[in-house]
């Protein structure tokens, strides 16, 4: 008979259900989240209890028999939140744990192959987080942007966002997982908040954000146009780089906003 | 800041400066000091995109379009009839520095028409670069273009600040130069290239004594040469390439695509279509030597001084080394692997690290993800099912462009037809 763990979502909790198999013997088993398991005939639920320490107990054994980048990949590859990574993960680390030599670049295995091209499409969209960010400057002195990424990439943009702006306070907003990461000079805190629509509208703008912050959109989405060149347009090209989804926070493609 | 001048401004001297096609952010070591303000150690951002598929990574302006030279491929020659404009120190620096803080770049290329000799521009040019640096404590990538015939104490400057210093030579033979651009000299472009690469090898090695040495332009230097402007073939494009590359140790050679400005009948017309196709086949090419470690002599030569259009220059290459393949990806070498076509650098240390657990088949590769469509050809790999057929290279070369699509389809007819079009009556 067929196992489901079901834990809560988090990567503790998803480590703490690959304890689980591990305590209860399990053979045929899958982890899924708590809000997509449906329950089905032929199979047995559990219900995972987030336990800290059982999930650093995977996590420090995975650390004798993973390479730093391997382990690091199976953050990752989580953070994608597809539907099914949690048993690909499984497989990894059943494999790593049991055999001497690292697996993770066994790319005939189909599941490490499904890994390492989750792992592909993780770091592209954290990498397209660094570029797309967009700060507005608001009256308090903050930089805050918002986002909505494909995949839960915050917590892998935090390091290069406190590198580079070191000497100014920022906020960065995930919409889609309502939670965002702030910068106050000193450290990088998650913090969560009630983000009103109102602030896209171009009446609120001089409300919410300085006098110049319009001035110098229209500077950068000027620079956009002049640096363009017409005859050598190539929309396919421009749309495979900055597909639509993205627009909306792009200064430079969002049209000039009117009052 | 007078918002409206600023605007007018960047109008003139960003769009006179997109000719320029080097945009890489890559490759500096600079990281963010003392708390300052940007960090250019990790690798180089595109944050955004122009319509014409372009990245926009620094903020790529002229500090003036006033110049005192009529180069005849320039938008910004003297003779030109075009506005014309000129930033203020203080106004670049201000503009860099907003843009940065909102992340819409990763810093600045600055370069400059030549307003009154070549040490003057040189000498505003680095006083941007200086203050970004000193006073704004500014740690983003900075590309300053090394204006030929620069002295040498400028240039040594130059590069204390600057990330990446680059001149464009523009045109690959000197006697195209001649033609088009009759007031500049070739030795020009390279003495302040030969001083580049001089000082980077010296900062260097002082670097391993001492260890406080600043950086010298630590994302090297490039250059740019103009296709399809002036008559070369691919060969002599590309042995100049492979040239700068040996000689100055060039971290890139750009190559742009001649787009008509103007109506000088020394160059194309107006109106003539950009020779995209082309410069993607020398991008391959550039990458090729790059990369896999191919010999520009095995690709061009006295026999075949012009790349084919239709098939990319590995195949090309392959077609006319049938003896090699087929190559075994379970026991060929990393450099064998890296000649078959459709197979990538990515795919080939792919196969290298999963060849290590089992034979890969058919299966595997594809998933892998080469493009066996033009590998099929030249390989075997742990299957029974091979291509058996002993096929001549016409015949390999007619089934692969059979399977294939390209949007430049229309292009290889008329870049091959080209002259014998002249004679085609007019019957359409």
């Amino acid at each position: 008979m067929k196992t489901t763990l079901v834990y809560d979502g988090t990567f503790e909790g998803f480590l703490s259900a690959v304890f689980q198999t591990y305590e209860e013997k399990h053979t045929n088993v899958s982890i899924e989240k708590k809000e997509l398991a449906a329950a089905t005939f032929f199979s047995e639920y559990s219900c995972v209890i987030t336990d800290s320490e059982k999930a650093n107990r995977v996590w420090k054994g995975l650390a004798q028999q993973c390479t730093a980048e391997g382990k690091n990949n199976i953050y990752k590859a989580f953070l994608s939140e597809i539907v099914g990574i949690e048993n690909s993960l499984l497989h990894f680390i059943k494999r790593s744990l049991s055999e001497k030599r690292h697996i993770d670049k066994d790319f005939a295995d189909s599941e490490i192959l499904k890994i390492a091209k989750t792992v592909k499409m993780v770091q592209r969209e954290k990498h397209r987080m660094d570029a797309f960010v967009r700060f507005r400057l608001t009256k308090d002195g903050l930089y805050f942007a918002t986002v909505t990424p494909d995949f839960n990439v915050l917590p892998l943009n935090a390091r290069h966002f406190k590198n580079r702006y070191a000497d100014q306070k920022w906020l960065i907003y995930d919409l889609k997982r309502k939670y965002g990461i702030y910068y106050d000079l000193k450290e990088i805190k998650y913090v969560t908040l009630q983000v009103s629509e109102e602030i896209y509208k171009a009446s609120q703008a001089t409300y919410y954000f300085t006098e110049d912050e319009q001035a110098f959109q229209e500077l950068w989405q000027n620079y956009f146009t002049s640096t363009n060149i017409a005859s050598r347009k190539n929309m396919k090209l421009h749309l495979q780089h900055v597909p639509k989804r993205y627009w909306k926070y792009l200064s430079e493609k969002t049209p000039k906003l009117k009052n | 800041m007078n918002f409206e001048r600023i605007k007018e401004k960047l109008n003139i001297l960003a769009d006179a400066a997109k000719y320029d096609v080097s945009c890489s952010s890559s490759g500096s070591k600079r990281a963010n000091k003392n708390k300052g303000l940007g960090d250019s150690s990790g690798m180089g951002i595109c944050h955004s995109y122009t319509e014409d598929g372009r990245c926009v990574s620094l903020l790529k302006i002229l500090l003036t379009n006033h110049c005192i030279f009529d180069c005849a491929y320039c938008v910004t020659r003297k003779s030109n009839d075009i506005k014309r404009a000129a930033f203020k120190v203080q106004e670049v620096v201000d503009l860099t520095i907003a843009f940065y803080r909102r992340n819409y770049i990763e810093g600045l290329f600055l370069s400059s028409g030549i307003f009154k000799d070549a040490d003057t521009t040189m000498e505003r040019l680095i006083q941007v670069a200086k203050k970004l640096r000193e006073e704004e404590n500014f740690n983003g990538y900075i590309h300053l273009k090394s204006i030929p015939g620069a002295s040498d104490e400028l240039m040594r400057e130059a590069g204390l600040y600057a990330d990446r210093l680059s001149v464009n030579i523009e045109i690959p033979s000197e006697t195209g130069l001649k033609l088009l651009a009759p007031d500049k000299k070739r030795e020009d472009f390279i003495k302040p290239m030969q001083k580049v690469k001089d000082e980077i090898i010296q900062y260097k090695s002082e670097k391993k004594l001492i260890k406080n040495t600043p950086v010298y332009a630590p994302a090297g230097q490039s250059t740019q040469m103009i296709i399809g402007a002036s008559g070369e073939t691919d060969a002599e494009i590309m042995y100049t390439s492979a040239y700068f590359y040996k000689q100055f140790n060039m971290k890139r050679v750009y190559y742009s695509g001649y787009i008509p400005i103007s109506y000088d009948t020394r160059l194309p017309s107006i109106g003539t279509e950009v020779p995209m196709l082309r410069e993607n086949r020398l991008y391959q090419t550039d990458w090729l030597l790059r990369f896999y470690g191919f010999d520009i002599r095995e690709l061009l030569n006295k026999e075949y001084p012009n790349l084919d259009s239709d098939i990319d220059p590995k195949l090309s290459w392959a077609l006319r080394n049938l003896h090699l393949f087929p190559i075994d990806v379970n026991k060929a070498d990393k450099t064998l692997l890296a000649r078959i076509p459709g197979v990538g650098m990515k795919s080939v240390q792919k196969i290298l690290h999963a060849r290590r657990f089992r034979n890969l088949n058919w299966e595997h590769l594809k998933a892998i993800g080469i493009a066996t469509n033009r590998s099929k050809y030249f390989i075997v790999c742990d299957s029974n099912k091979f291509e058996t057929k002993d096929r001549t290279a016409a015949q390999i070369k007619s089934l692969i462009l059979q399977q294939s699509t390209s949007k430049y389809k229309a292009t290889y007819n008329h870049q091959l037809n080209l002259f014998s079009s002249i004679e085609t009556p007019l019957a359409i």
